[in-house]
């Protein structure tokens, strides 16, 4: 077992690990932050995003070693500082973008990132960034909308719930 | 996965001397190597992990204008940093898997592992790339040397890989959908002396040149100049996603693709 220091959503955290231990496996078993959804643990789905020092990782696909002195934020660490939600995950409710909620935490952790690299992207450009993000509820129609919403362009044209324009 | 330990050597030099150690092997970016372990289909005693070496990351021209990636670059930072010097090479990158393998991923890892339906091996031998190790230089036309086999020594590292800048050149992939590496991908590079033709996804052997489309448009860069031209299908890949002879097909229409979107 090796100490592993990081930290997570603004706190210093540390725990004893294996060298095969999972990033994923150290948020939601070492520290209790089970936001952080394991879907497929094979890198496909993207259910445990997380950001390390600011960039999208899938979590079950890094090594908790690796991220020794990092800044890691997970699902836990993206409410405002009061608890009410982020704008992203408001957006994520204001338009159903969500139905059983299981890959809502790496869908946010992915918007999250792509809106701090793209501020207003177009629809295209946010299915593309989805790519490696899997929701088997909602087609991603409204996950599209609360994302634009987020980045606050106008969603009024896409109506509720209908399937917007087909890339 | 089975139990290793995972070391993290502050300096190349601490990296070669831990790859040193018995069934030790080198982790990059890990977006590979990790599920590889998961399914227990390998089982080094030591992982070295290269991703906190800072010699070996970042994007530069070398004085000949050749771009130089460090071999523990992550994907995102190539199609960031070298869009402005090789953008074909810098959509090839921004274009592997998605955002957050681009992230981890790194063109040392994918180059070694040499997967038969990777990007980047297109890149490299379709570009003429020259591959250096911390021992020596390896041109790309010596370094690919079958599905999943290098002309790297266990525990060589690689630190770079400079890519000559082409006149014009373009990678057109078919993607499979699920796995989003490359069904048929073709990266057509045209230089002062001639153009470069590199198929990935298609062939048994892994990455391969195709020399008749290669005079072919090196004689008339056009997608027409291969309009006559065949592959054989007896070395291609066959699969529930797609026959030899189809994969073969692919190869053509996918060249004459890049073509065109090389102008």
């Amino acid at each position: 077992m090796t100490r592993v220091t990081m930290t997570v959503n603004g706190k210093a955290v540390s725990g004893e690990v294996e060298g095969r231990t999972l990033l994923s496996q150290f948020l939601r078993e070492g520290l209790g932050l089970t936001g952080t959804h394991i879907g497929c643990d094979t890198s496909q789905c993207g259910a445990c995003v997380v950001h390390v020092n600011g960039q999208d990782v899938k979590s079950c696909t890094t090594f908790a070693l690796e991220c020794e002195g990092a800044e890691v934020r997970t699902i836990e660490g993206m409410a405002n500082p009061d608890g009410s939600l982020s704008t992203i995950q408001q957006a994520f409710q204001d338009h159903h973008g969500l139905q059983c909620g299981f890959c809502t935490p790496g869908m946010v952790m992915t918007a999250s990132a792509l809106l701090a690299k793209n501020p207003t992207p177009s629809e295209a450009e946010i299915r593309h960034y989805l790519e490696g993000n899997i929701c088997r509820c909602t087609g991603y129609h409204n996950i599209v909308k609360a994302i634009l919403a987020a980045s606050g362009q106008d969603v009024s044209h896409l109506g509720h719930g209908d399937a917007v324009a087909a890339e | 996965m089975y139990a290793f330990e995972l070391v993290r050597p502050a300096t190349l030099d601490e990296a070669v001397t831990a790859l040193g150690a018995e069934e030790a092997q080198a982790l990059g970016g890990g977006q590979t190597l990790i599920p590889t372990l998961k399914q227990r289909l390998a089982a080094p005693a030591k992982l070295v992990c290269l991703s906190g070496l800072a010699e070996l990351k970042g994007v530069c021209i070398a004085d000949d204008g050749a771009v130089c990636v460090g071999g523990a670059t992550p994907h995102a930072v190539v199609a960031a940093e070298a869009a402005a010097h090789y953008p074909a090479l810098a959509a090839l990158a921004g274009n592997i898997g998605d955002p957050a393998v681009r992230n981890r991923g790194t063109i040392g890892g994918s180059l070694a592992n040499n997967d038969p339906s990777a990007c980047y091996p297109a890149a490299a031998l379709g570009s003429g790339a020259t591959i250096r190790t911390v021992n020596r230089d390896i041109a790309a036309d010596d370094f690919f040397q079958g599905m999943f086999t290098t002309a790297l020594e266990d525990g060589e590292i690689i630190t770079e890989v400079r890519f000559p800048v082409p006149e014009r050149a373009a990678y057109q992939k078919f993607e499979q959908p699920a796995s989003r590496f490359a069904l048929v991908g073709v990266f057509v590079a045209k230089y002062d002396d001639g153009v470069r033709v590199a198929v990935t996804g298609a062939s048994e052997g892994g990455v391969f040149r195709w020399a008749e489309a290669e005079a072919a448009l090196s004689g008339d860069f056009s997608a027409g100049a291969i309009a006559g031209l065949s592959l054989d299908a007896d070395m291609m890949i066959g699969d529930l996603h797609g026959s030899p002879e189809y994969r073969a097909h692919l190869v053509k229409v996918l060249t004459g693709r890049a073509v065109t979107a090389a102008g």
